[in-house]
């Protein structure tokens, strides 16, 4: 297939890599898709949670994490393509205010899951704008190696919501797939918070 | 609006005494009294939506953090999270939805009626636990069955409010 060449460099495995290279207790959640494989691949962890669905659902199932566990610092890595499914979600992001809480959009303006299609970011929507528009204070577009070194130190010191949209290359990179059953990856997440007094309600299940 | 004491108080306690911690909803003016409950007293955290469908999805969030929380909506938002219910459905996340009816007794606005007739019949097919409660006296029992379910049972749990429970909607107020 021939994808249109752009001005665009950075590779979506790079751009994980480097920027999960200074992970310490963040949460993770993944959005449907290539950035599911994305991390799995270069940072399996048990604070990863990896949504296989529920397309348009990262931030908001971030957010949830993000108000339930003030102390860490939650990161949804997702694609544009969900991101666009999910927009309305970035504005209830910012009636919430969590400064513990980063999206970091892996936009390389295709639907990479069913064939490349272009999505609207293909057409010139600005996801970063959409992002500053409702409120966020942090949110940019990331073009280069520079802005990214630049972005992942805020990523993980700067107070949030942080938005960044990362221009990634149109890539086809080797799938590789992490633990798909819901139930094991959801009690593989929790078992972190095993101990902690708010973890008691889970307790009388 | 009910005078006095009324389903929402009851609703507001029983929530309260089932640990929620996080309560997301759609407005609809049947949730009118609850939501602003929650709002007043500000110690629960109050997640307003754009779309249902965001709730379902902040809520598993919520329980992979350690928290409980509840879905506040009109019938017409079930039509918004069928697809978001395949992440509790395959992570057994618990769900507690409140869902106000509109289309299904004395609706004056027909527009309501196709999603408001479909709304049983939609969530079960997506796994969902329906409980109706059709007079006022039963809605602060059943949604305390229903946080049972979801939580201790660790299921979705959908809890309709019937129209006739809440009354005609009001458009002179």
């Amino acid at each position: 297939m021939s994808i249109p060449t752009t001005n665009v460099t950075l590779q979506r495995r790079q751009v994980v890599t480097k920027i999960l290279a200074a992970r310490k207790d963040e949460l993770v959640v993944t959005g449907l898709g290539a950035p599911t494989w994305d991390v799995a691949s270069v940072s399996e962890h048990q604070n990863n949670f990896y949504l296989w669905g529920g397309m348009g659902g990262a931030v908001s199932t971030g957010l949830g994490l993000a108000l339930a566990q003030p102390e860490r610092r939650v990161l949804v890595v997702t694609g544009d393509g969900e991101m666009l499914m999910g927009l309305g979600s970035l504005a209830t992001v910012v009636v919430q205010k969590p400064k513990n809480f980063v999206v970091i959009v892996l936009d390389n303006e295709r639907y990479g899951e069913t064939g490349m299609q272009q999505t609207a970011t293909a057409f010139g929507v600005e996801l970063s704008l959409v992002a500053r528009g409702v409120g966020f204070e942090i949110a940019r577009t990331i073009w280069t190696e520079n802005e990214l070194s630049e972005a992942t130190n805020e990523i993980f010191t700067a107070r949030g919501p942080m938005f960044f949209d990362v221009k990634v290359q149109a890539s086809d990179d080797p799938m590789v797939l992490p633990e798909k059953d819901g139930l094991t990856l959801k009690h593989r997440f929790q078992a972190q918070f095993l101990g902690q007094k708010k973890s008691l309600s889970e307790g009388k299940q | 609006m009910v005078e006095g004491f009324s389903w929402s108080d009851e609703v507001f306690r029983v929530l309260r005494e089932g640990e929620v911690k996080q309560v997301a909803y759609v407005p609809d003016a049947g949730h009118q009294k609850l939501i602003q409950l929650f709002i007043d007293k500000n110690d629960i955290k109050h997640v307003p939506l754009t779309s249902e469908q965001e709730g379902v999805a902040l809520l598993g969030g919520a329980w992979l953090g350690g928290e409980r929380g509840a879905l506040l909506m009109q019938s017409s938002g079930v039509g918004n999270v069928i697809n978001m219910l395949s992440v509790p459905y395959e992570c057994r996340f618990p769900l507690l939805m409140i869902v106000t009816m509109r289309g299904e007794w004395a609706e004056f606005n027909p527009w309501q009626i196709p999603m408001g007739q479909a709304v049983e019949t939609t969530l079960k097919a997506m796994g969902v636990i329906v409980l109706r409660a059709r007079e006022e006296r039963l809605i602060g029992e059943t949604v305390h069955s229903a946080s049972k379910l979801a939580f201790e049972g660790g299921r979705m749990v959908a809890v309709l409010i019937s129209q006739r429970a809440l009354g005609k909607k009001n458009w002179n107020k």
